[in-house]
């Protein structure tokens, strides 16, 4: 299915040049953006909107189904469109063999990420492309290897790691937290980390608990690094290179059942903004604040809330730390309702820090108080049935739009 | 030299009588003694648990047997010693360095100028010496809490280690790492860690980018190597054999220094460890495992020499126990009170300095009053590092962000639009994030 939405703020920007300097970039337009609102959009099924104030409404086509599935026919209109369309596992690979090509320093490193191509295919091809030494395929040892990336990132190269899982990513924790997380400072500043973490997590198809696991509750605390998820292809790819290009560390968490999205995607060279959240659907009633997966269920929920007569603002935040206030805060002080849909557990979850940071930033703003749909602090079960009723499912947000919007 | 480690897996040597608790061999003119007696408080259980090692022990000390006959060739033939003057009196003078300035932390922290854990290295001066003495500046050396020497010795000025000690802003953090973590940049020393194990993936990530270096960006010239020091204790790690399995598969240039001290705070190695021999992990993942006598600087610096010249060549790594002892306790918060004192004379005895003193005398390599005046430079240097850290300034508010990212954008998009680090409150460090 083809993915359509708006891209508000400089939050791409395209380069023809390649040489381009994200840093200069994003500084300027960002003290622009309170002045004339300037909209950038991506180039999707020729719709460009531009100007001042809130883009008039359209009817979206939204994704019917939660889960991503290969785009149908329907798109040959698009054919004749600029830009190349992708899955998201694509796209994830075009961006880091962009930055491996730009680079030199660029490495991967991983469990199956050589001759594999990856469990998830991302890394497909590149180890012919690149050879062994770079894209090294490493023994089934998380935290040594992630230790060895950090260490490599110490001393002068870029390395992107992979947890072939989020979850495995636990064993690693050491080094995440200890010195991914904290050796820039506790080095006086001398070292530099500039890490990518990476790997798919969320709840999949009956994975079972152990393969379900949503670190980025467990990691935010970490000082020192950044999170981002991604969940179209093209914020896919442009958090990718971000990640790549930053010097901060970054953990970049993708979504197992999102890879297989597809979508068009500009063939101009693109860097996304690590710390800015992504306005999906502009509207007047209330703010949905989601990231990754539950994107589409939000998306989902929302067309039936547009029929019902409501007017949802939806918001992925995408940068889980730290998080893009004035997007949100934006959105708070003209809806004043805020839902947050997210797949983390209830308890110490992404949506309790942001739920925390808007109450304490934008309380004045707030007609309602915060309502949060996260997942059942529930180890995720094997049964279908069970594993559905874990995750927040697009019912469950409309009743909710419906309760704060009384 | 390079006789010496394919001579580990063959030579055999019938050593029963030397592992009773009484009797050791009467050491050579050279440096005390070249074989490990591993002691437990109970002489009983001493005897059965020698009994046990004896079983096992085959080429242990392979090495030190062969510096020793090149030492008995030495003394006729007069030309073959293991150090010239201008070296000896280098690593006097780093062995040197090394104890006065763990002295004198000792004597700081009781009078209340640093705090936190502070773990000394008194006695296991050889294995900081002997390694890091050998390597460039581009070398690079990882190592635990107990930091301080091997960032001595790595060339980090003792001003910026005894600052950072006291939490000054002109420390070789800033103040911000402490005495567990020691770093430098330009000395390539990278870190000091915490927790045990942690370091030593960090080291195998650093020899991992001198071979890429080599191997994909084609700098031909690149053979830096990394030495990575920690204990006894670190290798019941998982991180420890997870490391020795990459570092061999991938030839990476690196040397795992096993600094064993016998003791894990309170735990015996022996109590802790099925098969307490370290050396004999080296073979079992493929490569070479040395066991050496850590209280000799010598012999430490022979050993080093070879596996250095190994991982230079790109033949890989090798792993070196040095069997060596602290003379104080764990930290200085460790009141001591479980080690044997009998084992503490006996260690005490083989005191690397005296034993360095004794071989450069013995070989006329240097007068008396040279080595007084490296004692009294030292002494020097450490008080100045003192007054030094004295009056450096403590770290202002302002730091308190500083250096949380290395792009401080990381902290985020505040809700009047702007970068949080943009915000004078951030600068101050008075803004909470």
């Amino acid at each position: 299915m083809a993915v359509t939405f708006q891209g508000l703020g400089a939050a791409a920007a395209l380069s023809l040049s390649g040489s381009f300097d994200p840093n200069r970039l994003h500084l300027p337009c960002r003290r622009s953006l309170s002045v004339t609102r300037l909209s950038f959009v991506v180039r999707l099924e020729e719709r460009i909107v531009s100007g001042s104030n809130l883009p008039p409404r359209r009817a979206q086509q939204l994704v019917s189904k939660a889960v991503a599935t290969k785009a149908d026919a329907a798109s040959a209109s698009t054919a004749s469109k600029p830009g190349h369309e992708l899955l998201l596992f694509e796209a994830l690979r075009e961006g880091l063999e962009e930055e491996m090509d730009r680079d030199p320093q660029v490495c991967v490193m991983g469990e199956d990420v050589g001759h594999y191509g990856g469990s998830y295919k991302v890394t497909k091809g590149l180890a012919d492309k690149f050879g062994d030494l770079r894209v090294l395929d490493t023994p089934i040892a998380e935290n040594a290897f992630t230790g060895m990336g950090i260490g490599a990132a110490m001393t002068g190269l870029r390395p992107v790691v992979e947890g072939m899982n989020m979850g495995f990513l636990l064993l690693a924790f050491n080094q995440i937290s200890n010195n991914c997380g904290m050796l820039h400072y506790t080095s006086g500043g001398q070292f530099k980390i500039p890490i990518v973490i990476r790997g798919p997590g969320g709840v999949g198809r009956q994975l079972g608990a152990e393969h379900s696991q949503r670190l980025e509750s467990y990691f935010q605390s970490i000082p020192g690094i950044q999170m981002v998820a991604c969940s179209t292809p093209y914020n896919a790819k442009g958090l990718m290179k971000a990640a790549i290009r930053s010097e901060n560390p970054v953990i970049l968490f993708e979504h197992v059942l999102l890879y297989n999205l597809k979508e068009r995607i500009p063939d101009e060279e693109y860097v996304l903004n690590l710390e800015e959240a992504e306005m999906v659907r502009p509207g007047e009633h209330i703010t949905i604040l989601t990231y990754s997966r539950m994107r589409y269920h939000v998306m989902q929920a929302a067309k039936t809330l547009v029929n019902k007569g409501y007017d949802p603002e939806v918001i992925d935040i995408r940068s889980l730390k730290p998080f893009d206030l004035y997007t949100i805060g934006n959105s708070v002080k003209k809806t004043h309702r805020v839902l947050i849909v997210e797949e983390c557990m209830r308890t110490g979850g992404i949506g309790a820090s942001l739920t925390a940071a808007i109450t304490e930033n934008f309380h004045d703003y707030l007609d309602a108080p915060i309502m949060c749909l996260s997942s059942q602090d529930v180890p995720t079960p094997y049964a279908g049935t069970l594993e559905n009723w874990t995750v927040v499912q697009p019912a469950q947000i409309v009743t909710a739009v419906e309760q704060l919007c009384q | 030299m390079a006789t010496a480690f394919s001579s580990i897996n063959v030579v055999q040597h019938a050593r029963c009588d030397n592992f009773s608790v009484a009797s050791r061999k009467p050491s050579s003119a050279f440096l005390g003694s070249t074989y490990s007696i591993r002691l437990s408080p109970s002489a009983s259980r001493s005897a059965s648990v020698s009994a046990a090692v004896n079983r096992k022990a085959s080429s242990v000390s392979a090495v030190s047997e062969v510096v020793k006959e090149k030492k008995q060739k030495s003394v006729s033939s007069g030309s073959n010693l293991l150090i010239t003057k201008e070296e000896g009196l280098e690593v006097y003078e780093d062995v040197v360095l090394g104890r006065v300035f763990e002295d004198m932390c000792a004597q700081m922290y009781y009078r209340g100028k640093m705090f936190g854990f502070v773990h000394l290295y008194n006695g296991q001066e050889a294995v900081s010496t002997g390694f890091i003495k050998l390597l460039k500046k581009e070398d690079c050396v990882v190592s635990t809490y107990r930091d301080h020497v091997h960032a001595l010795s790595k060339g980090v000025p003792a001003r910026e280690v005894m600052s950072e000690l006291f939490g000054k802003t002109t420390g070789c953090c800033r103040g911000q790492g402490g005495s567990m973590h020691m770093f430098s940049k330009e000395h390539n020393l990278i870190g000091g860690f915490a927790f045990i194990g942690e370091g030593i993936p960090i080291a195998t990530g650093a020899a991992f980018t001198s071979k890429y270096r080599r191997e994909v960006l084609k700098e031909a010239d690149c053979d830096h190597v990394t030495v990575a020091f920690f204990g006894d204790g670190t290798c019941n790690n998982g991180q420890f054999y997870e490391c020795l399995n990459m570092a061999a598969l991938w030839k990476l240039p690196i040397v795992f220094v096993v600094e064993n001290n016998l003791w894990a705070i309170g735990m015996s190695h022996l109590r802790s460890t099925s098969d307490p021999e370290i050396w004999k992990k080296g073979p079992a993942f493929g490569m070479p495992g040395v066991h050496v006598d850590g209280m000799d600087v010598l012999k430490v610096r022979e050993v080093a020499k070879e596996a250095i010249g190994r991982a230079r060549r790109g033949e890989g790594p090798t792993l070196v126990e040095c069997e060596t002892y602290r003379f104080r306790g764990h930290s200085l918060a460790d009141p001591d009170e479980l080690r044997d004192p009998d084992e503490k004379a006996r260690y005490a005895a083989r005191d690397p300095i005296a034993a360095l003193k004794k071989y450069m005398f013995e070989n006329n390599l240097v007068k008396e009053a040279e080595l007084k005046a490296i004692d009294k430079k030292i002494d020097e240097l450490v008080e100045d590092a003192v007054e030094f850290a004295d009056e450096s300034p403590q770290p202002s508010r302002s730091q308190l962000l500083e250096n949380v990212f290395a792009d401080p954008k990381g902290f985020g998009i505040g809700p009047d639009g702007r970068y949080r680090c943009e915000d004078p409150k951030f600068t101050e460090g008075t803004a909470h994030v």
